[in-house]
Protein backbone atom coordinates (compact mmCIF):
# COMPACT_ATOMS: atom_id res chain seq x y z
CA UNK A 1 0.00 0.00 0.00
CA UNK A 2 1.25 3.39 -0.82
CA UNK A 3 -0.12 6.80 -0.09
CA UNK A 4 0.88 10.31 -1.96
CA UNK A 5 -0.41 13.21 -2.33
CA UNK A 6 0.73 15.68 -5.23
CA UNK A 7 0.50 19.63 -5.54
CA UNK A 8 0.48 21.72 -8.42
CA UNK A 9 -0.44 25.00 -9.17
CA UNK A 10 -3.89 24.03 -10.43
CA UNK A 11 -4.97 21.14 -8.15
CA UNK A 12 -3.84 19.20 -5.22
CA UNK A 13 -4.64 14.98 -5.21
CA UNK A 14 -4.45 12.88 -2.67
CA UNK A 15 -3.63 9.36 -3.84
CA UNK A 16 -4.44 6.06 -2.11
CA UNK A 17 -3.48 2.44 -3.69
CA UNK A 18 -4.92 -0.92 -2.43
CA UNK A 19 -4.48 -4.38 -3.51
CA UNK A 20 -7.84 -6.26 -2.60
CA UNK A 21 -8.19 -10.24 -3.20
CA UNK A 22 -11.72 -9.65 -4.23
CA UNK A 23 -12.52 -9.26 -8.15
CA UNK A 24 -13.44 -6.14 -9.50
CA UNK A 25 -17.09 -6.41 -9.94
CA UNK A 26 -17.31 -7.59 -6.22
CA UNK A 27 -16.16 -4.50 -5.25
CA UNK A 28 -17.86 -2.39 -7.66
CA UNK A 29 -21.14 -3.24 -6.07
CA UNK A 30 -19.73 -2.20 -2.82
CA UNK A 31 -18.90 1.41 -4.63
CA UNK A 32 -22.21 1.49 -5.84
CA UNK A 33 -25.20 0.36 -3.95
CA UNK A 34 -26.60 2.72 -2.02
CA UNK A 35 -26.97 0.40 1.30
CA UNK A 36 -23.73 -0.95 0.96
CA UNK A 37 -21.84 2.52 0.57
CA UNK A 38 -23.96 2.87 3.92
CA UNK A 39 -22.19 0.29 5.56
CA UNK A 40 -18.65 1.61 4.64
CA UNK A 41 -19.05 5.42 4.09
CA UNK A 42 -22.24 6.96 4.69
CA UNK A 43 -25.77 7.46 4.39
CA UNK A 44 -26.19 7.99 0.81
CA UNK A 45 -29.15 8.56 -1.90
CA UNK A 46 -26.52 7.62 -4.74
CA UNK A 47 -27.60 5.93 -7.87
CA UNK A 48 -25.35 4.76 -10.48
CA UNK A 49 -26.24 7.24 -13.61
CA UNK A 50 -24.42 10.40 -14.73
CA UNK A 51 -25.56 13.31 -13.88
CA UNK A 52 -27.35 12.38 -10.56
CA UNK A 53 -27.03 14.77 -7.54
CA UNK A 54 -27.43 12.82 -4.35
CA UNK A 55 -26.14 13.54 -0.78
CA UNK A 56 -24.17 11.88 2.10
CA UNK A 57 -25.37 12.58 5.65
CA UNK A 58 -23.48 12.13 8.33
CA UNK A 59 -24.63 14.04 11.98
CA UNK A 60 -23.85 17.35 12.28
CA UNK A 61 -21.33 19.15 14.65
CA UNK A 62 -21.08 22.80 15.26
CA UNK A 63 -19.21 24.36 12.24
CA UNK A 64 -20.37 21.58 10.29
CA UNK A 65 -23.78 20.38 8.62
CA UNK A 66 -22.78 17.34 8.05
CA UNK A 67 -24.24 17.15 4.36
CA UNK A 68 -21.76 16.43 1.46
CA UNK A 69 -23.04 17.32 -2.16
CA UNK A 70 -22.29 15.19 -5.15
CA UNK A 71 -22.86 14.55 -8.44
CA UNK A 72 -22.03 11.59 -10.33
CA UNK A 73 -19.56 12.06 -12.98
CA UNK A 74 -18.07 8.99 -14.25
CA UNK A 75 -19.68 5.44 -14.02
CA UNK A 76 -18.06 2.70 -15.99
CA UNK A 77 -18.42 -0.92 -14.61
CA UNK A 78 -16.66 -2.39 -13.38
CA UNK A 79 -13.43 -0.52 -13.91
CA UNK A 80 -14.08 3.96 -12.90
CA UNK A 81 -16.48 6.07 -10.36
CA UNK A 82 -16.35 9.26 -9.81
CA UNK A 83 -18.23 12.21 -8.35
CA UNK A 84 -17.77 15.41 -7.31
CA UNK A 85 -18.07 15.42 -3.51
CA UNK A 86 -18.74 19.35 -1.61
CA UNK A 87 -18.78 20.44 1.71
CA UNK A 88 -17.46 23.21 4.02
CA UNK A 89 -17.41 25.78 0.72
CA UNK A 90 -14.48 23.47 -0.78
CA UNK A 91 -15.52 21.56 -4.44
CA UNK A 92 -13.44 18.20 -4.67
CA UNK A 93 -14.05 14.97 -6.97
CA UNK A 94 -13.22 11.50 -5.92
CA UNK A 95 -12.49 8.62 -8.21
CA UNK A 96 -12.37 5.10 -7.96
CA UNK A 97 -10.08 2.95 -10.63
CA UNK A 98 -10.19 -0.79 -10.33
CA UNK A 99 -7.73 -2.72 -12.23
CA UNK A 100 -7.65 -6.73 -12.29
CA UNK A 101 -5.01 -8.36 -11.08
CA UNK A 102 -3.68 -12.26 -10.49
CA UNK A 103 -4.85 -12.04 -7.11
CA UNK A 104 -7.89 -9.82 -7.21
CA UNK A 105 -8.29 -5.74 -8.21
CA UNK A 106 -5.70 -2.85 -7.48
CA UNK A 107 -8.02 -0.04 -6.05
CA UNK A 108 -6.72 3.39 -6.46
CA UNK A 109 -8.57 5.75 -5.14
CA UNK A 110 -7.83 9.56 -5.95
CA UNK A 111 -9.42 12.76 -4.62
CA UNK A 112 -8.40 16.02 -6.03
CA UNK A 113 -9.30 20.05 -5.99
CA UNK A 114 -8.90 23.56 -5.46
CA UNK A 115 -7.98 24.99 -8.59
CA UNK A 116 -6.75 28.64 -7.75
CA UNK A 117 -9.28 30.50 -7.42
CA UNK A 118 -10.84 28.28 -4.49
CA UNK A 119 -7.76 29.15 -2.34
CA UNK A 120 -10.11 31.65 -0.16
CA UNK A 121 -13.04 29.24 0.06
CA UNK A 122 -10.16 27.02 1.70
CA UNK A 123 -9.38 29.19 4.18
CA UNK A 124 -12.80 30.59 5.09
CA UNK A 125 -13.69 26.79 5.16
CA UNK A 126 -10.53 26.05 8.12
CA UNK A 127 -12.66 26.02 10.86
CA UNK A 128 -15.04 24.48 9.74
CA UNK A 129 -12.47 21.60 8.87
CA UNK A 130 -11.18 21.30 12.75
CA UNK A 131 -14.89 20.20 13.67
CA UNK A 132 -14.87 18.07 10.75
CA UNK A 133 -11.68 16.09 11.84
CA UNK A 134 -12.84 16.28 15.59
CA UNK A 135 -16.28 14.90 13.91
CA UNK A 136 -13.87 11.90 12.08
CA UNK A 137 -12.15 11.29 15.16
CA UNK A 138 -14.96 10.47 17.25
CA UNK A 139 -16.72 7.99 14.66
CA UNK A 140 -13.54 5.72 14.30
CA UNK A 141 -13.60 5.21 18.35
CA UNK A 142 -16.98 4.32 18.18
CA UNK A 143 -16.43 1.90 15.99
CA UNK A 144 -13.55 0.47 18.04
CA UNK B 1 -9.78 32.86 10.86
CA UNK B 2 -6.46 33.45 8.87
CA UNK B 3 -5.39 36.42 11.71
CA UNK B 4 -5.89 33.17 14.26
CA UNK B 5 -3.79 31.57 12.26
CA UNK B 6 -1.07 33.73 11.77
CA UNK B 7 -1.03 34.47 15.45
CA UNK B 8 -0.41 30.22 16.06
CA UNK B 9 2.47 30.03 13.45
CA UNK B 10 3.70 33.21 15.40
CA UNK B 11 3.66 31.98 19.06
CA UNK B 12 5.34 29.07 17.75
CA UNK B 13 7.97 30.45 16.10
CA UNK B 14 9.89 31.11 18.98
CA UNK B 15 11.49 28.23 20.80
CA UNK B 16 11.20 29.35 24.17
CA UNK B 17 7.57 30.11 23.16
CA UNK B 18 7.16 26.48 21.85
CA UNK B 19 8.51 24.79 25.05
CA UNK B 20 6.48 26.67 27.45
CA UNK B 21 3.15 25.47 25.10
CA UNK B 22 4.94 21.61 25.18
CA UNK B 23 5.12 21.43 28.68
CA UNK B 24 1.36 22.65 29.27
CA UNK B 25 0.71 19.98 26.37
CA UNK B 26 2.37 17.30 27.73
CA UNK B 27 1.97 17.89 31.43
CA UNK B 28 -1.21 19.87 32.07
CA UNK B 29 -2.55 22.76 34.12
CA UNK B 30 0.81 24.89 35.64
CA UNK B 31 1.31 27.90 37.41
CA UNK B 32 3.77 31.04 36.33
CA UNK B 33 6.05 30.11 39.13
CA UNK B 34 6.34 26.19 38.00
CA UNK B 35 6.79 27.22 34.28
CA UNK B 36 9.27 29.67 35.37
CA UNK B 37 11.38 27.10 37.07
CA UNK B 38 11.87 25.01 33.63
CA UNK B 39 11.65 27.87 31.05
CA UNK B 40 15.50 29.45 31.92
CA UNK B 41 13.92 32.98 31.46
CA UNK B 42 12.45 35.26 34.03
CA UNK B 43 8.96 35.26 35.36
CA UNK B 44 8.02 38.61 33.35
CA UNK B 45 9.75 37.13 29.98
CA UNK B 46 7.42 33.54 30.89
CA UNK B 47 4.26 36.03 31.64
CA UNK B 48 5.40 37.76 28.24
CA UNK B 49 5.56 34.82 26.23
CA UNK B 50 2.11 33.23 27.88
CA UNK B 51 0.54 36.54 26.92
CA UNK B 52 1.40 35.92 23.31
CA UNK B 53 0.16 32.40 23.62
CA UNK B 54 -2.82 33.24 25.10
CA UNK B 55 -3.48 36.00 22.07
CA UNK B 56 -3.17 32.46 20.07
CA UNK B 57 -5.78 30.67 21.94
CA UNK B 58 -3.00 27.94 22.37
CA UNK B 59 -3.24 28.65 26.05
CA UNK B 60 -6.05 29.62 28.59
CA UNK B 61 -5.56 30.91 32.36
CA UNK B 62 -7.47 30.70 35.78
CA UNK B 63 -6.80 32.76 39.10
CA UNK B 64 -6.34 30.65 42.30
CA UNK B 65 -5.42 32.84 45.11
CA UNK B 66 -2.66 34.70 44.44
CA UNK B 67 -1.19 32.08 41.58
CA UNK B 68 -2.39 32.18 37.87
CA UNK B 69 -2.97 28.46 36.52
CA UNK B 70 -2.29 27.69 32.52
CA UNK B 71 -3.33 25.37 30.57
CA UNK B 72 -2.24 24.27 26.82
CA UNK B 73 -5.76 23.87 24.39
CA UNK B 74 -4.20 22.27 21.72
CA UNK B 75 -7.40 22.29 19.65
CA UNK B 76 -5.68 25.91 18.52
CA UNK B 77 -3.08 24.08 16.23
CA UNK B 78 -6.70 22.59 14.21
CA UNK B 79 -6.64 25.84 11.93
CA UNK B 80 -3.08 24.40 10.34
CA UNK B 81 -4.47 21.11 9.85
CA UNK B 82 -4.38 20.69 5.90
CA UNK B 83 -7.38 19.17 4.18
CA UNK B 84 -5.02 16.26 2.55
CA UNK B 85 -4.37 15.02 6.31
CA UNK B 86 -7.55 15.04 6.84
CA UNK B 87 -8.96 13.07 4.04
CA UNK B 88 -6.05 11.04 3.81
CA UNK B 89 -6.94 10.16 7.57
CA UNK B 90 -10.48 9.71 6.80
CA UNK B 91 -10.34 7.50 3.34
CA UNK B 92 -7.64 5.44 4.81
CA UNK B 93 -10.31 4.35 7.33
CA UNK B 94 -13.22 4.40 4.88
CA UNK B 95 -11.47 2.17 2.86
CA UNK B 96 -10.54 -0.13 5.81
CA UNK B 97 -14.17 -0.41 6.41
CA UNK B 98 -14.64 -1.41 3.22
CA UNK B 99 -12.21 -4.20 2.66
CA UNK B 100 -13.93 -5.23 6.25
CA UNK B 101 -17.48 -5.02 3.97
CA UNK B 102 -15.86 -7.09 1.26
CA UNK B 103 -14.58 -9.40 3.41
CA UNK B 104 -17.94 -10.23 4.83
CA UNK B 105 -19.52 -10.18 0.99
CA UNK B 106 -20.17 -13.53 -0.19
CA UNK B 107 -19.16 -13.29 -3.98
Amino acid sequence: MTDATSTTAQTRTLVIDREMPHPPEKIWRALTDGPLMEEWLMTNDFKPMVGHRFTFRATPVPGWSGIIECEVLVVEPPSMLSYSWGTLGIGTAVTFTLTPTESGTHLRFEQSGFGPGQDQNYKGAKYGWTNFLGKLDHVVERLD
Amino acid sequence: MQAVTDNVFKALADPTRRAIFEHLARDGEQTVHALTGRAGVSQPAVSKHLTVLKRAKLVRHRHEGRETHYSALPQALGPMVDWLDIYGAFWRNRLDRLEDLLNRMDK
